[in-house]
Order: C-alpha cells, then structure tokens, then sequence
C-alpha cells in the first residue's frame, strides 16, 4: 500500500473505532494521522509479531486521547486484529481511549494525564543507551499540553544529557479544548522554546508526507543533540466537515451518517 | 439537572454577591460547565491553559490577598496531579482555597483509568485542615456553595458533572459537617458519601421490602465527619455498611472506622473499591465490575448482618 492509500485506511479505520463508540477524541487522533503513516511505514523499527522485541524503536504518545488513531496504524500493521477496533471503551477492552502499556501490543507508554510522555521518553532513551541499542523513541505532544510545566523539565533534561535518540513532534493544530491555544495560554513560538533549551529543530508541515520524511532522516543523522520538530497540523483532518467543524471537533459523535459520509470521501 | 449546569448558576449568583470569588480553570471550562462565567466576570476568571499545578499556586496566591479562588479540573488532575502544590502552597500555607474535582471514581467512565480517581479523598483527608465534600445530586450542590464560600480554609469537593438521580427535594437543607438521615431503622446502618448515596438509597429500599430495617446516613463531609451521627446510629444498629465511589483504602470507610473503632467498637464492612486498577466503560458496567451496585451493596448488608454482632 502507498503511504497516501495507508493514511487514508488509518483515518477509516480510526473512525471505525471511535464509531464503535458513537463519539471520542476525533479531532486530535485525526491530526496525528499523517506522522503515524510515515512512521510506521519508513522509521519505526518494530516487529508485529514481537511487539515487545528488545531494541525496538518506541513511540510515546504523550496525547494520549489520540488512542484511536495509534490503534488503527497498529493493527494496520498486524499487532493485532481489527476487529479489536470494535471494542473501544468497552468493559475489559484492551483498547482504552487512553493510551495503555500493558493493555494493547505495540503501545510503549501509558498516557492521559497530559505532559508526562516527554520525561518517560527521556528515561526510554537513557535506558537504550545504556543497553547499547541503536533504537529511536519518538514522543508526540500535543500544542496545549505544551502548557504542562513538566514537559520544559523533560526538554531540558533530553538537551542536557544530549538524547539524540529521542525526536519529539509536536501536534501543532492550534487548538484544545477551551479554546484556540494562542487565546487561553499561547505556547508559540515552540521552534525557538525548544532552541532556546538545546534542541535541534525543525518545522514542517504536518500533512506533507515527504516533508515529515526528510525532516525525520535529517533529525536521525544529526547526532549528539536532541530533535524536536513540529508539525504545523489541521484538527480532524482529512474529512472536510471535521477540518471545519472548530473547536468541538476535540470530542465529538461519529454518528452512522457521518461515519458513512467519512468513509465516501476517504475512498 | 445537571450537576455542572447547578453548580455554575448558584456560583453565578454568589459571585454577583461577593467579589472575592475567582474562578481558575485548566482547560476544562468546557467541560466542567464553568464556561459562561467567563461572559459575566472577565476580570475574575482565568483559564491557565493544561497546567494544574500552576493554577494551584496562582489560587494560592490569590488567597493570600484575601480573595476566594475555585480552582477546577477532573478530579486525578485537580488532586492528584498537584498535590504538593496543594499540601505546600494551600493547606500548609492555610489559604483559603476551594479545589474542585469533577467526575471522580467511576464516574470518569469512557475517560478510563489515567482519570478515574479512587485516591483523591484519601489524599486529601491525610492533609491537615483540608475540608473534603463527596456531593450526590445537583440539589445538594447548589445548596452547599455559600457553606463552601464562607468557610474559611481549603475544602476540597468532588462530584460529578452530569445528570444524576435525584436524592434531595427542592426543601433540602445543608449543614456543613452534618450527616443526613435517610431512613430510620434498627437493623443496619448504611453510611453512604457521593454518588453512591443514590445507590445505597434503593439497596435500603429493596432491603426494607425483605423485612430488614436500615439506618440510612448520607455523608456529603467526609472531614470533619459526624462522629456523633455515626456513634448513635452504630450504637442502635451494631452494624455500619460503608458505600463509596473510592478505594477502600482512606476514603469513607477508613474515617467511620477511625471513629467506631475508638469510640463504639462496631461489625463494618465496605462497599468500595478493593486494590483493582483502573478499567474503562460504561458507569453501570464500571458499577457492577468494582461491586459498587444496589445489589452488591444488599448483598454485603446481607452479609454482615449474618455475622454475629461483637
Ligand atoms: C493533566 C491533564 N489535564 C487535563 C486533561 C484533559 N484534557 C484532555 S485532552 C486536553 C486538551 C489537549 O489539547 P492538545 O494538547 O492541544 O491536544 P489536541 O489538540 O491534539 O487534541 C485536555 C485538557 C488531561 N488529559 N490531562
Ligand atoms: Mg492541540
């Protein structure tokens, strides 16, 4: 499958299951779908069939709301079936829309309680060096966790202890959930925030295969520095009326009719 | 109505009566209903952005000035996430704070296990002089806020943001620190806190119906308790059936034990939260797998009444 033909399977099948719920964390799983699907195809270094196989890459998705759209990429990608998109949220699902490390195969951090993946990354990637893996942890944070204190504490100390195994995107879809982040607590400018705390950074768009691609081989080849790059991104993108739904796109229903109109415009 | 939607109109209307009230958030104003507020009082509510333990140091500091901040979040994040901030800069310092914790225990349901708090009224009961409100219905919330304004120091209250059964009718009167009689009986006295009051309330029943006669006690003050409500109503009975949304560890249970087992050494038992982590689900799924149920709580009152009394 080309990466265009698995983002758009990746949104079906996230849709899939938080329709199986009726509503959920539509709009920010959406955003992270085009960063999963160059991942997951070009970088991550991890095997199905061994999900816990020693020295592989991990991924931390500090967002974890975006449970969903992980869900979908893994069992894409064979961790498990996807049929199990059907449980979301369900009594003893091993799918919480919360992110869980010992629920689902392929999910390498428990997260929820936004800003704590940036500092678990941190001790991923101590931990890889000391075993002497050459493996990567990529951390994906959203805009407005940013505003979590603990997320300057993990940045600071991935720049002073150089992780150069760690590259943290940043989903910057400028919005959560009580407003536009410029409004309730503005957290730009994330490229010199970084910067200004050691890190190697980039910004690119968050939508643009080939741009996430380079900047994450030019972020591999730089050692001895910590990367972050962030993604300039669209809330519920990929389906016109979630792109422009606004801030309700956070949470929101994925009735039969609009699952139905999803899937038409994602063929 | 819904709870949130009761709680932001009275506090509406103390905030138009007292200019000392703050209102802090950390992007769940949405969520939590306090929303509209920010319309009415621009100069006196402030959305922190995802930073709850920054919002705790800033209603803190607020308080030191002599103003009344309410600070809000779900109820892992509003006392969990910060609670050193809470034990340092509020409850040690003594400022005068009102921490709110939405949706605590199973009632954080699809929101799964990083937000469902089963420890927060054990953490906060350990903190001296922090004042911890578990709140059933939206009645009961909006007759509780002037208590909750007026009291001097840190209080923390958690409850639930939607719609619930209804306990109490319009008539209700609140009493800071003061159990509520439910029902009159000899048998078996049930203490319920939160939530679960409403539960405990049709376990009473069912059990009235099977001849057994309940004492029944709704705990809105988890601390300062009412010793003297418990004692009496332990002293008639025998036997104290506790019902809370929370770990059996701390919460409810641990303060009428506290209490029996100096002053009225009495047969107790738990309906809470027994060491099981965290699920995600329905309320009425996650009611019947943490044994949280009218039918889980007539089967241990079944249970202890069986025993012999000490
Ligand atoms: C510590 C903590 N506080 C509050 C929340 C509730 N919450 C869940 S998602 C969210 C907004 C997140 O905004 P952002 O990071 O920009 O994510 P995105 O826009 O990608 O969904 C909030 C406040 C939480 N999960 N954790
Ligand atoms: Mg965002």
């Amino acid at each position: 499958m080309d990466i265009v033909q698995f983002s758009k399977e990746i949104r079906r099948q996230t849709l899939r299951c938080i329709h199986s719920q009726g509503s959920g964390h539509v709009g920010g799983s959406l955003s992270i779908v085009d960063l999963l699907a160059v991942l997951y195809s070009k970088h991550m270094r991890v095997d199905p069939s061994e999900p816990r196989k020693a020295g592989r890459d991990k991924l931390v998705l500090s967002k974890g709301h975006a449970g969903p759209a992980l869900y979908a990429t893994l069992a894409l990608k064979g961790f498990f079936p996807l049929e199990w998109l059907d449980t979301l949220n369900k009594l003893g699902t091993r799918l919480p829309s919360h992110v869980n490390i010992n629920l689902t195969p392929g999910v390498d951090m428990t997260a929820g309680s936004l800003g704590q993946g940036l500092s678990c990354a941190c001790g991923l990637a101590l931990a890889n060096k000391a075993k002497g893996y050459d493996a990567t942890v990529y951390v994906i944070t959203g805009d407005g966790e940013l505003q979590e204190g603990q997320n300057w504490e993990g940045a600071m100390f991935a720049a002073n202890k150089k992780l150069d195994n760690i590259i943290v995107f940043v989903d910057c879809n400028r919005m959560q959930i009580d407003g536009y982040t410029a409004d309730i607590m503005n957290v730009e400018n994330i490229q010199a925030k970084f910067e200004a705390f050691g890190f190697a950074t980039q910004r690119v768009n968050g939508h643009d295969f080939d741009a996430l691609d380079k900047a994450i081989c030019i972020a591999k080849s730089q050692k001895g520095v910590a990367h972050c790059i962030v993604m300039d991104t669209v809330k519920g993108k990929g389906v016109s009326f979630y792109e422009t739904m606004g801030l309700g796109v956070h949470s929101t229903a994925v009735t039969d009719e609009q699952y139905k109109l999803a899937l038409e415009e994602l063929e | 109505m819904e709870m949130r939607k009761s709680y932001v109109n009275r506090l509406a209307q103390l905030m138009r009566q007292n200019d000392k009230i703050f209102v802090l958030d950390s992007d769940l104003a949405s969520a939590g209903g306090t929303k509209p507020l920010y319309a009415e009082f621009p100069d006196r509510c402030i959305d922190v952005g995802i930073a709850e333990a920054n919002m705790t140091c800033i209603a803190a500091g607020l308080a030191a000035e002599g103003f009344i901040p309410f600070i809000h979040s779900f109820a892992p994040f509003s006392a969990r996430r910060a609670f050193d901030q809470i034990a340092v800069s509020v409850c040690y310092s003594e400022q005068n704070v009102k921490i709110i914790g939405f949706d605590p225990g199973i009632t954080a349901t699809t929101n799964g296990g990083t937000h469902m708090s089963f420890e927060d009224v054990a953490a906060m009961r350990a903190l001296c002089n922090v004042a911890v409100l578990d709140i059933v219905d939206d009645v009961q919330i909006a007759k509780a806020l002037p208590d909750i304004v007026n009291y001097n120091g840190p209080m923390y209250i958690r409850f639930m943001r939607k719609q619930t059964e209804r306990v109490f009718d319009e008539d209700y009167e609140f009493t800071f620190g003061k159990a509520d009689k439910l029902f009159d009986g000899d048998d078996i006295t049930i203490v319920a806190s939160g939530m679960s009051l409403i539960d405990a309330r049709a376990a009473a029943a069912a059990l009235r119906e099977r001849g057994v006669s309940v004492d029944l006690l709704g705990i809105h003050t988890v601390k300062p308790l009412d010793e003297q409500a418990i004692i009496d109503s332990a002293r008639k009975t025998g036997r104290v059936l506790t019902v809370e949304n929370h770990s059996i560890h701390g919460g409810l249970y641990s303060a009428v034990c506290e209490v029996l087992s100096a002053q009225c050494p009495t047969l107790c038992d738990a309906v809470a939260v027994r060491d099981k982590i965290t699920q995600v689900g329905s309320l009425d799924a996650l009611k019947r797998d943490y044994g949280l149920s009218a039918d889980d709580i007539i089967a241990r009152a079944e249970g202890l009444l069986a025993k012999r009394r000490v």
